[in-house]
């Protein structure tokens, strides 16, 4: 188990850079792809990407000696279903304009893979201080990821920010960027920019 | 007649039109993970066929006649995840007791499509479009299902030739596959608007 225990620090580290969840290990791509058309709903998805994280991490991070290996993922989809369930009827009843443009996506949260593969190879085997950490931390750089590609999208598609307009006035919006079209090339775009960064400094 | 044809075009819809993969981004994960090779994609996809038509029937009959009538549509994921669970769980031990080289082929995927969103997006959509009569829901899953087979043959086909082709370094691998999506949900948007 010597090499499997980490320490929080590098849980920060491999939230917020080494191993952000969708640009390093392409996890979590549909709610990724489906909510940033604008920087709103793309904020709101990470707040509760970000909380359903945390909650999961602890809970499962609790149980971990009691688990039956081939009821795991039984157990943590179950858990990350009750968390979602409570993030979904909170939006719902405080946010009702939100959780309608996010509709069937709040509750794809439970198979968001960022979520299981953070209780499987963390909270599964760390205390919970360490895997609250990691929960913390994926889940901001979870929200940035989102947060800069709904901005970029959000800019060319409509010339607005956070329904702000910034871009200048014979400009002329790009309607493909709303469209499912302007999601996949602009985070093909991304992931390049970041494998080009990395290549750079190694 | 009218009935057939309703349905018809409901499987024509939802297998091309609104393509659950290249309109509302369901099942990205094994679309970008597991199209390296066509006959993968085509053993993913028929895997997936088989749990979601057996899900999307059996979630629509729980929400009808169970949750509905007793008002416990707040248990609605938690009942939901776990009939998908149990749906893969229950074609995992039919297939390996009576088709070993069936299930030998499908290998890894079968528990990976407890987590593949398409299943329980579809579950979900069934339920945000109101669908009420069980012949359309039924029709519906087995038409995802096809969708998303057709999606991900699609893309392996043609990832098996970007191998040869000369891709700038850093686009190599994810990044020029979800470029090449993009360019390929453009060509699906011509059939956008066809039937609602």
């Amino acid at each position: 188990m010597a090499n499997n225990t980490m320490t929080a620090l590098d849980a920060v580290k491999g939230g917020l850079w080494t191993e952000v969840p969708v640009l390093r290990l392409i996890l979590g791509m549909c709610p990724t792809l489906a909510v940033t058309t604008a920087v709103k709903p793309a904020l709101t998805m990470g707040l509760s990407v970000l909380f359903v994280l945390v909650c999961s991490n602890i809970v499962v991070s609790l149980m971990r000696n009691l688990l039956k290996p081939h009821l795991r993922i039984l157990m943590f989809t179950l858990t990350i279903a009750t968390f979602v369930t409570i993030a979904d009827l909170f939006l719902r009843a405080f946010t009702p304009k939100m959780s309608e443009i996010l509709g069937p996506y709040v509750p794809l949260i439970i198979v968001n893979c960022i979520i299981i593969a953070r209780a499987e190879a963390c909270a599964s085997k760390n205390g919970i201080f360490v895997s609250a950490v990691d929960g913390i931390f994926m889940g901001i750089g979870f929200t940035i990821v989102l947060c800069i590609l709904a901005s970029i999208r959000e800019v060319l598609a409509v010339g607005t920010i956070c329904d702000v307009p910034v871009m200048w006035k014979s400009f002329v919006p790009w309607a493909a960027m709303r469209m499912p079209v302007g999601a996949f090339i602009t985070l093909g775009l991304m992931l390049g920019l970041v494998n080009f960064l990395s290549a750079k400094k190694s | 007649m009218d009935k057939v044809y309703i349905l018809l075009m409901a499987f024509i819809s939802i297998v091309v039109v609104n393509n659950l993969v290249f309109t509302k981004f369901l099942g990205t994960c094994p679309y970008l993970g597991v199209s390296g090779r066509i006959d993968m994609a085509f053993g993913m996809g028929m895997a997936v066929t088989f749990v979601i038509t057996l899900a999307g029937i059996l979630t629509w009959l729980i929400d009808h006649m169970i949750l509905m009538p007793y008002g416990l549509e707040i248990t609605r994921y938690v009942c939901y995840i776990l009939v998908i669970a149990g749906a893969v769980q229950l074609v995992e031990m039919y297939l390996r007791k009576f088709f070993p080289p069936l299930y030998e082929s499908f290998g890894i995927f079968l528990p990976l499509i407890t987590t593949n969103c398409v299943i329980l997006g579809l579950c979900l959509l069934l339920n945000v479009w109101g669908t009420d009569n069980f012949p359309e829901a039924a029709v519906l899953s087995f038409g995802a299902g096809i969708g998303f087979t057709l999606a991900i043959c699609i893309m392996a086909g043609i990832r098996e030739q970007i191998r040869f082709s000369d891709v700038p370094k850093c686009l190599d691998g994810a990044p020029i596959t979800l470029i090449t999506a993009g360019i390929l949900t453009l060509a699906f948007m011509g059939f956008a608007g066809m039937i609602k």
